[in-house]
């Protein structure tokens, strides 16, 4: 007979760490689509899932059973995404003269005629992910939950332990940030 | 020459980056690793614990230093001027100077 969270963890707690398993199991595909926001290749994807865990499995005498364990879970694996990105930033100053030929393509039929230019598009995923990349980590997360994940200020605030105002501020600045972006873009390509 | 609309730009990205929905495939025997990698660790991140007391304790900490400076600089005077350093001064000097006998025992 299947056990219920609240069984696994408990069991968990008592010091069966088997129990945790179905939890993983139950688990692991929304965790790996998140991280996958955040990192490209596979192995780094795997590390920060891996990381999820096992901060769920060492904090989960910390777990409140008022919210769902996949809140919760969920709250834990945006935060490990997050210092992920802190840990890995790279130099940012990437110019678009580098960019594809698919791309730079993509950027001319949008120029041509916006509608033209297909989202569904390889090379516009592609350019997104560079922006992406671009980006300061605050800047990403709140770019990623707030614009394309859509979630509320109030969701991020508590995913990410920011107060609302925070989640506000990162949001102006971060949108600043994609503008600048965006123009640097412009005035690299087309003056 | 036909120029770039940002703003425009910007939603089309963001709609496109929408269109991409992450995969949620996960490695063949994943949760097997994960239990096995737990097996060996202790169940208790005693480093955390301890790292996160002394965090929680660094904001009373400093509360409590603030009050204490803002208390030193805005505590009202004593009625005596003299600091500490300077009555025991005046201590250490009134048992140094000899007595002066009295003016009339000297005839």
């Amino acid at each position: 007979m299947e056990r219920t969270e609240a069984e696994l963890i408990a069991a968990v707690l008592k010091g069966d760490a088997a129990s945790f398993e179905p939890l993983v199991q139950r688990y692991s595909p929304r965790v790996f689509a998140t991280a996958r926001r955040y990192a490209r290749r596979e192995s780094e994807v795997e590390d920060i899932v891996q990381e999820v865990w096992v901060k769920a499995f060492q904090k989960l005498a910390g777990f409140r059973s008022e919210a769902p364990f996949e809140h919760w879970l969920m709250r834990l694996a945006v935060r490990t995404c997050y210092d992920f990105l802190r840990s890995h930033q790279r130099n940012r100053e990437t110019t678009f003269s580098e960019l594809s030929e698919p791309e730079t393509d993509w950027l001319e039929r949008f120029v041509g005629d916006p509608e033209t230019a297909s989202e569904s598009a390889d090379a516009a995923r592609l350019l997104v992910e560079r922006l992406l990349e671009q980006l300061s980590p605050p800047a990403r997360l709140i770019i990623t939950l707030l614009e394309i994940e859509d979630r509320s200020v109030k969701e991020i605030s508590d995913l990410t332990g920011w107060s609302v105002p925070l989640v506000k501020v990162r949001a102006f600045r971060a949108r600043a940030e994609m503008r600048k972006l965006l123009a640097k873009m412009a005035k690299e390509k087309y003056l | 020459m036909q120029s770039m609309n940002p703003d425009a730009l910007h939603k089309k990205l963001i709609a496109a980056a929408r269109a991409q929905v992450p995969s949620q495939h996960v490695p063949l025997a994943f949760e097997k690793r994960i239990t096995a990698l737990l097996r060996r660790r202790p169940a208790t991140d005693y480093l955390g614990l301890w790292a996160r007391g002394l965090w929680r304790a660094a904001v009373p900490c400093i509360t409590v230093m603030v009050l204490l400076t803002g208390w030193s600089f805005f505590a009202p005077p004593k009625a005596s001027s003299n600091d500490l350093s300077q009555e025991l001064d005046n201590t250490v000097l009134a048992a140094a100077v000899p007595e002066q006998p009295p003016a009339d025992s000297q005839h």
